[in-house]
């Protein structure tokens, strides 16, 4: 019992001095999962509105299949990006294996498809009276689309965060592709698994509780768009 | 050159045919009122015009250019219209950004935006919401920002679903205002769907009556209104009498129409034997209580079977071997004495009576 009093009360000191290593790791973290969530917004709001705005054969079934792809699990996702990046793979070329860039990459294939389905649904969410009054009022089918995200844009805002939310909180996929590397690759999930396991429990703690102040942001930040929608 | 032209058009969803066979033409400068009842289809039509949604028959012109099909093309005749929806909806944006919108898609130049939007805010009233919310708005504030959103495009055709429905007194006052100022203003076409006949009457130079999908009558308002062709026109448009009949015999000009119960004169083209029906509005009917027809060819005896006040004005079923409906003010029924079962007299002239063609 005295031990885990200890690692807290040692954990609260790591954060409230800045601890240099834990605000690197944590640093790391953020912009690591940053990229990532901008990147796969970046694919998933025109991919999604290509999707939305057009009518085509298997519609509802590739809806259905991105919906699916929602609960990849992490470590799937993490083989497969190792088989492609590892130095006999056919991207083995690049030496990716191992670099924040192979995080980012596997944390982009994680999200994806989940962005991609809360965008669909968040344009489908969008009054249709709202497409027929931009026609009415002269829009070209893209300014109409455009229109149309805009009224979204809370909704897709919740899709950026729950992206933003899995990718900060995974840790197979990074451990595997990231490999943990001291100053390099390791962020606030791979550090918290190895310190435990190397009996670094105040490191630990302090990263936890990072973690579930970013997670409570999380939940602050979605529930007020969710009001905000509303 | 008729700015819009529509010929043979058909509207159905799976099995439901909403419109049937509709053929109109709108000249530049020319307003055109569209009236009918509830569920007719003068939304439907609305949407086909305003290029929203394709016709399942037929096709439309606008400026003798096919839209029917070429989305480019009904781009192109699109951006020179504007329809001010019958629930018209705002974007999450201010009320100045809603205004502005129609013109940013157009292309037109930002210091030119500024100037045609204020401009339009000012028309309808609403300069000093520029700022605000637009989903904050009450309807009737909605509804004059859909009408100022569809004026500053300056559009050559306007049209306009229900501009007053739902809205109070003032506010209609305004609306129909500003409408009115637009159609002097500028030379724009008008297309407008009512309720309200008198809105209709009043705006328009052309009247179109579409019941069940079909344009039954088109024509200027007056003759709508006096003469309508079918019985079916005739009650929308608030003729109560409408009695079914024969032409028994032939004067000249002068026809006696046998109906049940009864026969009336009335001035008839139609030959003897036909069937017809013979339309008298309630306002041309004189009710007495003593026998005093005065120069009146049709003057019957009969007893008062329903008395319905709407506000100062009462509506008074009298049966006389047949029914007929008389309004009279509510201040003469009390001046007289009405009540159910008093016995009274009805009189008009034959001039009164409007005899249409009764098929089949
Ligand atoms: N998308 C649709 N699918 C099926 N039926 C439709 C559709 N749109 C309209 N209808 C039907 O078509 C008929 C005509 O509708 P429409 O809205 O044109 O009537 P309206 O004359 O404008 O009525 P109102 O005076 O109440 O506005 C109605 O019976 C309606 O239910
Ligand atoms: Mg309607």
């Amino acid at each position: 019992m005295s031990e885990i009093w200890d690692g807290l009360v040692q954990a609260f000191q790591l954060i409230f001095t800045f601890d240099s290593e834990v605000m690197s790791i944590a640093g790391r973290s953020l912009w690591i999962s940053a990229a990532s969530c901008v990147i796969a917004t970046a694919m998933c709001i025109p991919l999604g509105s290509v999707i939305h705005f057009n009518n085509f054969r298997g519609k509802s079934f590739l809806v259905s299949t991105i919906q699916t792809l929602w609960s990849m699990p992490t470590v799937a996702v993490g083989l497969l990006v190792f088989l492609f990046i590892s130095r006999s793979g056919p991207l083995g070329m690049f030496g990716l294996l191992f670099s924040p860039t192979a995080i980012i990459i596997g944390q982009v294939i994680l999200i994806s498809p989940l962005m991609l389905g809360m965008v669909i649904s968040a344009l489908k969410g969008v009054d249709k009276l709202v497409s027929e009054t931009a026609v009415s009022l002269g829009a070209s089918r893209v300014q109409k689309a455009i229109l149309v995200i805009k009224e979204a844009r809370y909704a897709i805002m919740s899709a950026l965060i729950m992206g933003f939310g899995r990718a900060i909180s995974e840790v197979g996929l990074s451990l595997m592709v990231g490999g943990n590397i001291y100053q390099y690759t390791r962020t606030i999930p791979t550090a918290i698994s190895l310190e435990t396991q190397k009996g670094n429990i105040e490191l630990s703690i302090a990263l936890g509780i990072i973690l579930i102040l970013i997670a409570l942001i999380i939940n602050i930040a979605l529930h007020m768009l969710q009001r905000k929608k509303a | 050159m008729a700015l819009l032209r529509i010929e043979n058009l058909g509207q159905a969803y799976k099995d439901a045919v909403i419109l049937t066979d509709i053929n109109l033409s709108l000249e530049r400068g020319e307003v055109f009122a569209l009236i009918g009842p509830t569920g007719s289809g003068k939304t439907t039509l609305m949407k086909l015009i305003d290029l929203l949604t394709k016709p399942s028959l037929g096709s439309i012109y606008f400026d003798e250019v096919d839209v029917t099909e070429a989305e480019s093309d009904r781009l192109a005749a699109r951006r020179r219209m504007s329809l001010v929806q019958q629930k018209p909806i705002v974007f999450n944006m201010n009320v100045y950004d809603n205004v502005a919108v129609g013109l940013r898609w157009r292309g037109v130049a930002k210091n030119s935006i500024r100037e045609k939007a204020e401009h339009a805010l000012d028309l309808v009233g609403m300069a000093d919401y520029a700022h605000r919310d637009a989903k904050t708005l009450s309807g009737g504030e909605t509804q004059r920002i859909a009408l100022a959103r569809a004026l500053v495009i300056q559009p050559d055709l306007l049209l306009l679903d229900e501009p007053t429905a739902n809205l109070d007194p003032n506010s209609v006052s305004k609306i129909e205002e500003v409408i009115e100022h637009v159609i002097k203003e500028h030379e724009i076409s008008v297309f407008m769907t009512t309720h309200d006949m008198v809105q209709g009457q009043r705006l328009s130079h052309k009247v179109g009556v579409l019941i069940d999908g079909q344009m039954l009558q088109m024509g200027k308002p007056d003759e709508i209104f006096n003469a309508p062709q079918s019985k079916e026109v005739a009650e929308f448009v608030g003729i109560d009498n409408i009695l079914a009949g024969t032409i028994e015999k032939k004067d000249g000009e002068l026809a006696d129409v046998k109906v049940a119960g009864g026969a009336i004169s009335a001035i008839s083209g139609f030959e003897k034997g036909e069937s017809v029906y013979a339309l008298i509005r309630p306002e041309d009917i004189t009710l007495s209580l003593a026998r005093d027809g005065g120069s009146a060819r049709n003057v019957f005896g009969g007893v008062i079977n329903k008395i319905i006040t709407l506000g100062s004005l009462v509506h008074i079923e009298v049966d006389c071997g047949f029914p007929l409906f008389v309004v009279l003010t509510a201040r003469s029924t009390i001046d007289m004495g009405l009540v159910v079962g008093t016995q009274v007299f009805i009189s008009f002239k034959a001039t009164a009576i409007k005899v249409i063609r009764r098929w089949s």
